[in-house]
């Protein structure tokens, strides 16, 4: 052994060292732009497209009606999907075996059929349904309505899209549910917290982490998911363009028209979703993940040598720890 | 004489086929310090757990301060108890975790009058006066606004300790509370423990520690194969075993 104890009297030079030259990321930068270019090269010069009709119609009243209905049925069929879905994963993880395959057969049933089939029967169930009887039984108490009347064709796309939203985000809202270490609940029930304080103050936030990215993807989904309810004729974006281009033929601008709005949509709820994510990383991660900004600046800054990892970007999760 | 705190008779518990305690009978005084010691899979923990109710026994009685746990009897019929009532029995008897099982998601003052606000509807004012003055006792009333995993080991368990005994209990139970700690971390919960016991809680602890076992229990139990092999005063057993597989647990870990 020849080991020296203490500090050493004389500190070393800080090391100066040449990066290390990563000559394809140029390769690959040119290329990819090369294709941007031949892209945009060929949508610009399409002898049919008549770019002018995009512009016209992009901010067309009709076009906007379309946006704020898909919107409109986009936040509704998720709120419904996610309040109905927690409440399906907390009944199928109950002791209770009545509830528990009560939301077993509801997720089957709901997921095993396609959401245009879902969508259509609503629509159509007027056709076995002419009226809806509300009564007692063994009572003369009812209570009779005109199912139409019940169920309009935007309630009809709502029914479709958001109960067949609510089995999936079950799963999901499950998913976080068992990735809740059992120790927190039984810390919380050894402090007498009855099951639903356990489930709603500790369990649930804690799964949140969890459940977040997916239902962000699936609020994503469903903003294009949603162009489905046109076979119910409601006045979403998608309809809405078609009605416009059945008159004027311009399909295909049309279709962009929709397109620009849907990736504009979209980007806007990527962003929300990455915030989101950060708030209920508190207290999981010592260091809260760098913002969209953030990572700009350091990839334009590092382009040129090897990013060095910094501790930003380890999470805790990602160290071994103790306990 | 007064009433034990806990007591076991002939406690059974199994799980599926592995019968895990085979016949426990012991007794905690009110203000005694009892460790248990034996090797891993004697069911020291499940004994533990099966205190406050948080595993079934399947067979003899074991009751808290005079009351079954997690039943009730009226003539010579048992009736299990529903879960507010075993939610109540539970608030009174504090438990820390080998994990410490902190709610990561709440800061450390928030954790103390979760329970207090929750479970007992405490005011907040008065959740937190209690959380606060806990804390300072636990050394850490810096480390209010903390979340748990910007602490360390030691720091953690000590609050999981304040965490329990902000609910106020008549009884703790520890399941070797230092068992997942850096050696040089043990000493600050082993002192919180001390002071615990000087102060007259009634103290159930699973552990490894031999010498806080010896310094601060009023009783030590040997468990092995789901059965109690020897109990008495810590420095008689420690010093002098009677029982052979006494002598043999010890040699291995002294």
């Amino acid at each position: 052994m020849n080991v020296t104890a203490g500090e050493p009297r004389v500190r070393p030079e800080a090391i100066k060292a040449i990066p290390v030259r990563h000559p394809w990321r140029w390769v690959f930068a040119v290329l990819v732009l090369a294709l941007a270019a031949l892209a945009v090269d060929i949508l610009a010069t399409a002898p049919l497209l008549d770019w002018g009709v995009v512009g016209t119609y992009l901010f067309n009243q009709q076009i906007l009606n379309g946006v704020v209905v898909t919107l409109e049925l986009t936040a509704i069929a998720m709120a419904i999907g996610v309040v109905l879905g927690v409440l399906l994963a907390v009944m199928r993880l109950s002791k209770n075996p009545v509830v528990s395959s009560v939301s077993w057969f509801y997720i089957w049933f709901f997921r095993g059929t396609p959401v245009l089939v879902q969508i259509f029967f609503w629509f159509n169930i007027a056709a076995i349904l002419p009226e809806i009887t509300i009564g007692i039984p063994f009572t003369s108490f009812h209570w009779i309505g005109v199912t139409n009347r019940l169920i309009p064709n935007f309630l009809a796309a709502i029914l479709g899209l958001g109960l067949n939203e609510a089995a999936y985000m079950a799963e999901i809202v499950r998913a976080g549910i068992i990735s809740v270490e059992h120790g927190q609940t039984e810390a919380a029930q050894a402090l007498g917290m009855t099951r639903p304080q356990v489930m709603r103050r500790v369990v649930l936030p804690q799964a949140m982490r969890v459940i977040i990215p997916p239902t962000g993807n699936e609020t994503i989904s469903m903003l294009k998911t949603s162009s489905l309810a046109y076979i119910a004729t409601v006045g979403e974006l998608f309809f809405v363009q078609k009605e416009i281009s059945n008159f004027n033929f311009n399909i295909i601008e049309l279709v962009i028209v929709a397109s620009i709005w849907y990736l504009f949509m979209t980007s806007v709820l990527t962003f929300g979703q990455f915030y989101l994510e950060r708030y209920f990383a508190r207290g999981a991660a010592r260091q809260l993940p760098a913002t969209p900004l953030q990572r700009l600046r350091r990839a334009l800054f590092h382009f040129r040598s090897a990013p060095p990892l910094s501790v930003e970007d380890v999470t805790i999760a990602d160290r071994p720890h103790r306990g | 004489m007064a009433t034990p705190m806990v007591q076991a008779q002939a406690v059974h518990k199994s799980f599926g086929r592995l019968e895990v305690l085979r016949g426990i009978d012991l007794e905690v005084a009110p203000q005694e310090v009892m460790c248990i010691i034996g090797p891993s899979g004697s069911g020291k923990s499940t004994f533990l757990r099966c205190i406050n109710h948080l595993e079934k026994i399947d067979a003899g009685k074991l009751s808290v301060d005079g009351e079954l746990v997690g039943y009730t009897q009226r003539g010579d019929k048992l009736y299990e108890l529903p879960d507010r009532e075993v939610c109540r029995k539970r608030s009174e008897i504090g438990m820390v975790f080998q994990s410490f099982n902190l709610f990561p998601h709440m800061t450390t003052l928030a954790n103390l009058i979760e329970a207090p606000m929750r479970v007992k509807g405490e005011s907040k004012a008065v959740a937190v006066e209690r959380g606060r003055r806990l804390l300072d006792r636990v050394g850490l009333a810096d480390k209010v606004d903390t979340y748990p995993r910007q602490l360390s080991g030691g720091q953690q368990q000590r609050v999981a300790i304040a965490r329990a005994l902000a609910m106020q209990p008549k009884l703790m139970l520890f399941d070797e509370p230092t068992s997942a700690l850096d050696p040089e971390l043990v000493g600050e919960v082993l002192d919180v423990m001390r002071g615990l016991a000087h102060d007259g809680m009634t103290m159930v602890v699973v552990t490894h520690e031999m010498g806080f076992a010896r310094e601060v229990g009023d009783a030590l139990v040997f468990m092995d194969g789901g059965v109690v092999v020897e109990a008495g005063s810590p420095r008689a057993i420690l010093a002098d075993p009677q029982h052979e597989r006494t002598k043999t647990f010890l040699a291995t870990v002294l």
